[in-house]
């Protein structure tokens, strides 16, 4: 059922007619995140500005019976912000403000639609860090973010986001608003509902403001690449490292296809002639970060890295980090589809999952470009295909498939980072079972019993 | 045939992902925060188009106006999506279905395009026009009796902004044949361009002594065309091909090691003659020629390997930043070679500008039909400028010569707008205190300010 020309008019009300944008020219471009071939269009666009506003439109969607999507800059890779028919999308991108930073406490409140990389540069500011950095950082928000539990290249010793949320404020389906934690480091008062809101894909509550804990800045870091002629030999050097008591900041993963497109794309020097290279960080003390990265160089070569290379200067460990971060959309350059994966298995399984994933690209005649953080055993193997080809498609299904079952006989689960949105929907109770599947349909049946936030996400 | 979004081989379009690394580069994205007036939104209004879920509308006309054509959204995208292809595709729809109902935006393009860029004379006589009414003292007599008053808001608002024309223009500043004073090295053809010739003829006489200092013989045509780049990024293709085929005829690639281009919005037009002219048999061959030898001054002078001047372009040691014009670092991924060219320069500091890369709102005739958010952007980079303390903004594009040029009088500021080529040029001649370069016409060394 379409908006009503009452219900658009009461939004106008609330918002202000200038934040709502109802026309097709200007819907379309709201019909997607960033997963591949999802598109609806939703009936209205609005901004709000205040927690209030928030609120006012929650209830004016639950009396007019209008489900809400909540999205801040549609960087997601799961379909978790792609409209469904017939709604509304609540866009938080004009509640950026980062709204108090407590170098006491080492802690920063934000509004939800503050960039990620603006909260660790406010961070840097005050020699202190924000370390979740999802490939899209530079765009995405905060809430966003944690609607998600996004991860990113540092999860390994780091965490993600979840590790960094210590209070919420939340506007509940019925409009209420609720605020959840403190600036605490330990707090056992009751349930930790905040941590059921992180990671919840806007289908419980909308997150309008975020209170998270920041870490000292490390005083060093050093980069390197090592080179690998057999992918096994990189998990091995992966294993070998973790074994070794050492946990970098960043293990990450590129197979050739990946480091070709990485490459083609950004110019940083990645080698394209070999089947694998890990981008290697470390961060800390200095004398720390010494003695490790001499380490992890040993240990790569004695797993069989044809050559090991260090960043000259941060400049280059930068730019070596952002070409990686880009490194889905690069792959994109190879075919006009690209459908992203982000199977996850425990760190001792890696070199098993890593072979299959390649086994399985040559046994259904597709490409697949394999990138991920190895460290922490995510991985993001990548269908370069084309949505024209039925038969393709058809067959990366099969792949799919195949993939996701092997990774849950390896103990692993269907999505490291990036949520299920729509994506990953079809395999969750493959993961979960019933009686899990069934609590959380219960939860979300208490907290929104008229199923109108972000409907059909996560489960049906 | 005209390619439209409809026709168009749907893997460009299919090559965005939509996965919103464009979005931080986009200067109209970042000034409204809305998808639409970001690239990824704006090409999801073009697959629509493609789709059939969408019409060529007047707010597809609004969008498309709107949008710089700048560029960063390139630059920035990892998956290699073409955004000017599918820029000027989207333009020229929008001109074949008679949809911008804007008259400011008619009056322009028709003023503009469809004559005064289609003929250098017609050019060349309005410059004289303009330069007529600038010095002869009419344009203060008719701002102090408030006689501009009388002028349509629009006029009345761009008259003092019109550039101030040269006295004389390049044919009559540099030879139509220079030979080097030493053994020839190369062999070059320079495009003088239009505003560069009328407005900055200058610019093109340092361009020729850069060159020559460096070895090339220097053939510089009379009566050239514009190169068409205003045309095709405003949806008027067929005039775009006609005036490529002008130029080629002027200048046959094969006779040159080089076509050079000293302004970055040309340059980046100028190299793409291949794919313009790839369905027209007289042409295609000669046309991917030409896109060989088609060089940006500051990449071809790096690449010959370009002589470090012996003395400082001024007597003072001098500050300079550099803005990348978009269509020199977007369109042509030049940045490194100006800053190699400024930092040979003696006595002169290179300091960095914030943003160097961020459109200043030139961008074409967009200060003509934006205007509001043209000002806008002009206001963000004189404020970068300021921040680095440098007496002389180093430019390569005729567009943000002018546009920063006003912006930087507007505030105040002191500080002076260059062709890198400029400074070059003003090293080499102060080499010899009696140097030949000096006494050739029309040539000058100006100390900075």
């Amino acid at each position: 059922m379409p908006l009503t020309t009452a219900t658009v008019d009461a939004l106008a009300a609330i918002v202000g007619p200038e934040r709502l944008l109802t026309q097709a020219e200007d819907l379309i471009p709201y019909s997607f995140d960033g997963t591949a071939a999802l598109k609806q269009r939703p009936d209205a666009v609005v901004f709000p500005r205040r927690t209030a506003e928030v609120a006012e439109c929650v209830r004016l969607a639950g009396t007019a019976g209008v489900p809400i999507v909540t999205r801040g800059s549609g960087t997601g890779l799961s379909g978790g912000s792609v409209p469904t028919a017939g709604s509304m999308v609540l866009c938080l991108v004009q509640m950026n403000a980062i709204l108090d930073l407590d170098p006491r406490n080492l802690t920063l409140r934000a509004q939800p639609g503050a960039v990620t990389q603006r909260i660790d540069e406010a961070a840097a500011r005050h020699g202190l860090f924000y370390p979740p950095d999802p490939g899209s950082m530079r765009i995405s928000t905060i809430g966003g973010n944690v609607a998600e539990n996004s991860g990113g290249l540092r999860g390994l010793k780091y965490g993600v986001t979840r590790d960094y949320v210590m209070g919420l404020e939340v506007v509940l389906p019925g409009g209420e608003i609720a605020r959840f934690g403190n600036q605490c480091v330990k707090d056992v008062a009751g349930y930790s509902l905040k941590d059921l809101f992180v990671g919840s894909e806007g289908t419980l509550g909308i997150i309008t403001e975020v209170l998270l804990k920041l870490v000292p800045r490390p005083a060093a870091r050093r980069t390197m690449l090592a080179l690998y002629d057999r992918i096994e030999d990189a998990a091995a050097t992966v294993s070998a490292i973790v074994a070794a008591h050492i946990i970098p900041c960043t293990l990450e993963f590129l197979d050739r296809v990946t480091a070709i497109c990485v490459e083609d794309y950004a110019h940083v020097g990645l080698p394209t002639d070999c089947e694998a290279v890990l981008l290697m960080e470390t961060d800390g003390h200095p004398a720390v970060v010494a003695d490790e990265a001499a380490q992890m160089e040993a240990l790569a070569r004695q797993h069989g890295a044809r050559d090991v290379r260090s960043a000259r200067d941060e400049a280059e460990a930068l730019q070596l980090a952002a070409a990686r971060r880009n490194a889905f959309s690069a792959l994109a350059r190879k075919r006009p589809t690209t459908i992203l994966e982000d199977v996850t298995v425990p760190r001792s399984e890696l070199a098993t999952m890593v072979r299959f994933i390649a086994d399985t690209a040559v046994s259904f005649n597709l490409q697949i470009g394999t990138f991920g953080h190895m460290g922490d055993g995510n991985l993001h193997p990548t269908f370069l295909a084309d949505e024209r080809d039925a038969g393709e498609m058809h067959r990366v299904h099969d792949a799919l498939e195949a993939i996701v079952t092997r990774t849950l006989e390896l103990g692993g689960t269907i999505t490291g980072e990036h949520g299920v949105g729509l994506a990953k929907k079809p395999w969750l109770r493959q993961q979960m079972g019933d009686a899990s599947l069934e609590l959380m349909r219960q939860i979300k049946r208490t907290l929104d019993p008229r199923g109108l936030l972000n409907p059909g996400k996560i489960f049906d | 045939m005209r390619t439209t979004l409809k026709t168009i081989d749907y893997a460009v379009l299919q090559q965005c992902m939509h996965c919103g690394m464009c979005l931080p580069t986009c200067p109209t994205y970042d000034a409204t925060g809305r998808e639409r007036n970001s690239p990824r939104g704006r090409i999801s209004l073009m697959r629509a188009i493609a789709d059939g879920d969408l019409e060529v509308t007047t707010t597809f006309a609004d969008e498309m106006s709107y949008c710089l054509g700048c560029l960063a959204c390139q630059t920035a995208c990892p998956a290699g999506v073409n955004y000017a292809v599918l820029f000027e595709t989207a333009r020229s729809d929008i001109q074949a279905a008679n949809v911008d109902t804007s008259a400011k935006r008619r009056f322009w393009r028709a003023l503009t395009l469809r004559f005064l860029f289609m003929r250098p004379s017609a050019l060349h006589a309005a410059g004289r026009l303009l330069r007529l009414y600038q010095a002869t003292g009419l344009e203060a007599l008719a701002r102090r009796t408030g006689l501009t008053r009388l002028l349509p808001p629009d006029l009345r608002r761009l008259e003092p902004q019109a550039p101030a024309v040269a006295a004389r223009f390049s044919a009559a500043l540099v030879a139509a044949h220079e030979r080097p004073a030493g053994p020839v090295r190369a062999r070059v053809a320079l495009l003088t361009g239009c505003i560069q010739d009328l407005v900055f003829p200058d610019i093109n006489r340092d361009t020729a002594d850069v060159l020559l200092a460096n070895g090339c013989e220097v053939d510089t045509p009379r009566d050239q065309p514009c190169c068409g780049s205003l045309h095709a990024h405003n949806g008027e293709i067929d005039m775009a091909r006609t005036l490529a085929r002008r130029l080629i005829d002027l200048i046959p690639p094969e006779s040159y090691d080089a076509i050079v281009s000293n302004a970055g919005g040309c340059g980046s037009h100028l190299r793409h003659y291949g794919s313009l002219l790839a369905d027209d048999p007289a042409y295609a061959v000669r046309a991917r020629l030409w896109d060989q030898k088609l060089r940006d001054i500051q990449e071809w002078l790096v690449d010959l390997g370009c002589r470090q001047p012996a003395a400082a372009p001024f007597d003072a040691p001098t500050s300079v930043t550099y803005h990348e014009s978009c269509h020199l670092v977007h369109g042509q991924k030049i940045s490194r070679q100006p800053r190699t060219l400024l930092r040979l320069l003696p006595g002169v500091t290179l300091s960095e500008l914030p943003e160097s890369s961020w459109c200043c709102g030139s961008a074409g005739i967009y200060t003509l039909t934006q205007p509001d958010q043209a000002e806008k952007l002009l206001k963000r980079k004189v404020g970068h400028i300021a921040t680095t303390g440098a007496e002389i903004v180093a430019t390569a594009n005729p567009g943000c010569h002018l546009q920063i040029a006003r912006g930087l009088n507007d505030a105040a500021a002191g500080v002076r707008v260059m062709h890198p080529v400029s400074l070059l040029a003003a090293a080499y001649r102060r080499e010899t205190t009696t140097c030949a370069a000096a006494s050739r016409p029309g040539s000058s060394s100006s100390p900075p300010p």
